[in-house]
């Protein structure tokens, strides 16, 4: 059974060294165990998997790695890190740093990609959305969504939203849910709206250190302007890099994802669940709020807390939950992947979450609903097996859709 | 071979436009602006043509708004030269105006090719590839999609679009200018690290021209589109709205 | 100067393109007002047939030579740069198309003459000629007057009837000069693929947008199409990105359609598209921006995600028709 360790936070943003081929001392620590390679849901797609890839960085042929599909393969679910024994940034560090030589020539393997990066530089969202529309999900949230630079006070709360939440309909129905439960528990909150920009997650992930840092930079600013006691985050991805990573360049905040706050609050919110589910729920563990920041038994606890709710569990949960492929900028890397390989790794999640009976899989990123909806239709469980956010539930638990 | 692209900024439609109080101007405040798309195409064009001939490549455009950005942007993508064209204009002059400015550079410069995107979405007095071709009297082709150029760099061999997918295959005796409606491939990324690698260390040039003759264009006024005059718009959830749709078309009897 | 109208003609393939037809009419209507004639400029090689269609001009110019049977700009734009200095008409239209976009220019230049371009309207009022032009991607219109001298206005296919165009008559017939040897030559015609569906020719029509959002979701609107008995066809990006052949594109640089029903989803409705659908019978929008050009367009339109609606969609018509 492997240790359920959180992996190696990076100190510094971005990859680890500007040339890859040069400064390779990081990584002499490598056992050359196989863990990794094992471990990795893509590694055998891989033409280098993470174990050959570190062989070839000591051994100074790291070019022909940049130069295989390796770098693009990677779904950043942390798994080699993990359990890496001698806690390398192979996730983190490596990977992107892969990635960024390669970008450096100028061409990225998937125009999807290259596009979220040019609107993300643009507009702060790899969606190209102006961000003057960044509040216009709240219009019709059916509660006030106050936006702080309008509120002119410090607030308790400060709901940093991100982008799929924001612009895409899925994750912009979420965030209404979201509002309505934070108002019933009343909850002083604001959001950022039109000044509000990616946290950057996909960008370092994807090797764009450069525009990594302006978006650290830029968020840092606007943060600096207002005061709030906490940040709450809806999407994992950008919890674990405003956690973790904008420390090292001035941004310390108290932040927690909404799984952590909500469960905080249980007891208030336990009354107010007043719809029974009847329903048998299996909750997947999302790369950044499983592997990346511990947080494993806060939304399984939410979940029992749903009256009428029976919670299951898939074979591989918490530490060695499968991801669902759609993390690290993979999302924008569809096209090129399925050049690559025909095993959707959402597809295999989605057999076992049905294997477990449940009628629903949960989730807790908003990356998943749209991946794993497409999966069920792909493996012929329409019907059978709904997804689901948590939030999802709860709202209609507490009878607030 | 030494090739010239002229790059102009337009106003970035997904920030949203606005007249201005006088009705016959874009309100400046709210704009942002942006490489005009098909320009960005030519750049990249002319980027492929070096890459594979090792013809050198300068990018003009005129200064106004925040053109020196575009112009950092194409050193990093590997053009040689960059220049800006100072007029002493506040705002972007029509095409007429634009053509006149740029002829008086390029005419003592002996460029063998001269690209540009082959229009704009500002371009109201047609676009600048055509009229300055006329005044530098070079032959003109627009809405290319591919560039060859012959052996010994004394032609051209483009391909130009025509609706339906058809394409014409045309040779052009160089020096020529070409209206770009496409490059080979899409324009080239530029990492921002490299972006600011290169705003630290960027040269560009500048060169002065006299204002242009070329009277402005006398608009009377602007306006939108009268927002969804058109549609009788429906309401509802994406299944009652599905089942609208489908009882709209059973009542016109398209269904089979 | 005079009060005549000219009109540049086109033609593709031996057939003559319909926005001769569409500038015919339009020279016609505005001709009266101005108290001119109307001519028709064609350059070609044997396009003596052409002519016939072409009985509501009062005067032809004809230009007929081996160098002008395929449409070189420099070739052209000589012969008729000469004809205006000639003719010193009111007005000279042309299509905004990839005949009239390479001319233009050199002719305003050549014949010293002012140009406009995108243009929609085109009105007599009060002794001027009154003009709007849309610009910034159909979100802006620009109303001006035409300058009191010749002016070459390019006008955006689709703007006008061609009807009016159609009238009988026996026009007088001028023969033009053949044109200089140019630097400019023609190679060769390179035809689209064969096999595929003619969109222009199917009268019921699924079309997608960038709102469609990725390779993936094409299948949808496939199956869309297979279930209303027509086919699915597509605006520029989404040929773009290769997830349609060229053959599918409906626009500008692509087929103009007339079908009995436009599904526009996720479509924002661009003037490029627009001007190769705008004349279909029935429209109907569907698109997450309300403020979607489209919308202006459409006969009705519903703000929604459009891949949300199609499979829905698919299944409310198989239900529907039994």
């Amino acid at each position: 059974m492997a240790t359920l360790r959180t992996p190696p936070i990076p100190a510094v943003p971005g990859p680890l060294f500007p040339e890859i081929a040069g400064a390779p001392d990081k990584f002499r620590a490598c056992l050359q165990c196989g863990v990794c390679s094992g471990s990795c849901p893509m590694g055998e797609v891989m033409q280098f998997p993470p174990r050959k890839a570190v062989k070839l960085l000591l051994d100074g042929g790291i070019d022909q790695v940049v130069a295989s599909n390796t770098p693009w393969l990677c779904v950043s679910c942390h798994t080699c890190s993990t359990r890496c024994p001698s806690g390398l940034l192979i996730t983190d560090g490596l990977f992107p740093s892969l990635r960024a030589a390669v970008m450096a020539t100028g061409k990225i393997p998937d125009p999807d990609l290259q596009k979220a990066l040019q609107n993300t530089y643009l507009y702060g969202n790899p969606m190209g959305t102006s961000p003057k529309k960044r509040a216009d999900w709240a219009k019709t949230a059916g509660v006030p969504v106050p936006i702080i630079s309008q509120l002119r006070r410090p607030v308790e709360v400060l709901w940093i939203v991100e982008c799929t939440p924001s612009f895409e309909a899925r994750g912009q129905q979420i965030s209404r849910l979201l509002a309505r439960i934070l108002t019933a528990l009343g909850i002083d909150f604001a959001i950022l709206g039109h000044e509000e920009r990616c946290i950057g997650d996909c960008e370092w992930l994807a090797g764009e250190q450069g525009l990594f840092e302006m978006l650290i930079e830029r968020n840092i600013e606007t943060l600096k302007k207002y005061r709030f006691r906490e940040i709450l985050m809806t999407d994992p991805h950008s919890y674990r890099t405003l956690l973790n990573v904008y420390p090292s360049l001035g941004g310390n905040y108290r932040t927690k994802h909404y799984v952590e706050f909500l469960a905080e609050r249980l007891a208030q919110l336990k009354p107010m669940l007043k719809k029974k589910l009847n329903v048998m729920a299996t909750y997947h563990d999302s790369c950044c709020l499983g592997r990346k920041t511990s947080h494993y038994e806060e939304p399984r606890a939410l979940l029992k807390a749903l009256p009428g709710l029976k919670l299951a569990e898939m074979a591989q949960n918490r530490e060695s939950a499968l991801c669902c492929g759609g993390g690290g900028t993979t999302t924008y890397l569809d096209r090129y992947i399925q050049e690559q390989t025909k095993d959707r790794l959402a597809d295999r999640r989605v057999q076992q979450a049905a294997a477990t009976g449940a009628q629903i899989l949960a989730t807790a990123c908003p990356f998943e609903p749209a991946r794993f909806e497409d999966a069920v239709k792909l493996t012929g469980h329409e019907g059978k097996l709904a997804v689901r956010d948590i939030i999802e539930l709860l709202a209609e638990s507490m009878e607030l859709v | 071979m030494k090739i010239a692209v002229l790059i102009k900024q337009v106003p970035d439609l997904v920030e949203g436009l606005e007249i201005d109080a006088g009705g016959k101007a874009l309100d400046r405040d709210s704009l942002r602006y942006i490489i005009s798309e098909a320009d960005d195409h030519a750049l990249e064009q002319a980027l492929l043509i070096r890459e594979r001939t090792g013809a050198s490549v300068d990018v003009f455009t005129l200064d106004v708004g925040e053109a020196r950005d575009s112009l950092t942007t194409a050193l990093a993508k590997g053009a040689e030269r960059v220049t800006l064209v100072a007029a002493g204009l506040e705002a972007a002059p029509g095409s007429h105006a634009l053509a006149e400015l740029f002829a008086a550079v390029l005419r003592p410069q002996n460029f063998d090719l001269i690209v540009t995107g082959v229009r704009a979405i500002d371009d109201l007095d047609g676009s600048l590839g055509g009229l300055l071709a006329g005044l530098l009297e070079l032959p003109y082709v627009g809405l290319i999609r591919k560039v060859e150029t012959g052996p010994g760099g004394e032609t051209a061999i483009v391909q130009k679009e025509f609706p339906g997918g058809f394409v014409t295959e045309l040779e052009v005796k160089l020096p020529a200018v070409l209206g770009i409606q496409s490059a080979e491939q899409p324009p080239r990324y530029v990492p921002v690290s490299r972006l600011r690698q290169v705003m630290k260390t960027a040269k560009i040039g500048e060169q002065a021209v006299e204002p242009p003759q070329a009277p402005p264009i006398a608009v009377e006024r602007l306006f939108k589109p009268e927002e969804g005059a058109g549609a009788s718009m429906l309401e509802g959830t994406p299944e009652e709205l599905a089942k609208q749709i489908a009882g709209l078309l059973a009542e016109r009897h398209l269904l089979k | 100067m005079t009060n005549d109208v000219m009109v540049i003609g086109e033609h593709f393939q031996g057939a003559l393109s319909q926005i001769t037809l569409e500038l015919l009419g339009k020279a016609r209507e505005l001709a009266g007002p101005l108290g001119g004639k109307v001519e028709v400029v064609l350059l070609g090689h044997a396009v003596e047939p052409l002519t016939a269609q072409l009985g509501a001009a009062d005067r032809l110019s004809i230009a007929d030579h081996p160098l002008l049977e395929h449409f070189v700009p420099e070739t052209y734009e000589a012969v008729i740069a000469q004809r205006i200095k000639q003719a010193g008409p009111r007005l000279v239209l042309l299509g905004s198309t990839s005949v009239g976009l390479d001319l233009i220019g050199p002719l305003s230049v050549r014949a010293a003459v002012p140009c406009f371009d995108n243009c929609t309207s085109l009105q007599v009022r009060e002794g001027r000629v009154v003009a709007i032009s849309q610009l910034y991607g159909g979100k802006i219109f620009a109303e001006y007057a035409v300058p009191e001298t010749t002016a070459l206005v390019a006008v955006v296919p689709g703007s006008f009837p061609a009807e009016p165009g159609k009238a009988a008559g026996a026009p007088e017939v001028l023969r033009l000069a053949a044109p200089p040897a140019p630097r400019t030559t023609f190679r060769r015609l390179i035809e689209p693929p064969p096999g595929d569906v003619d969109v222009s020719k199917v009268p019921l029509l699924v079309a997608v947008g960038r709102g469609i959002q990725n390779a993936d979701n094409i299948p949808l609107a496939q199956e869309l199409a297979e279930t209303l008995g027509g086919a699915v066809c597509a605006s520029r990006p989404v040929i773009d990105q290769g997830w349609l052949p060229l053959t599918r594109q409906v626009g500008k640089s692509g087929v103009t359609v007339k079908p009995k029903l436009y599904l526009a989803l996720g479509i924002s409705g661009a003037p490029e598209h627009v001007e190769g659908m705008k004349q279909s019978e029935l429209i109907i929008a569907v698109n997450t921006d309300a403020n979607a050009p489209i919308f202006g367009l459409a006969h009705y339109g519903a703000v929604a995600d459009a891949v949300e609606i199609i499979p829905l969609l698919t299944e409310q018509i198989r239900a529907a028709s039994g």
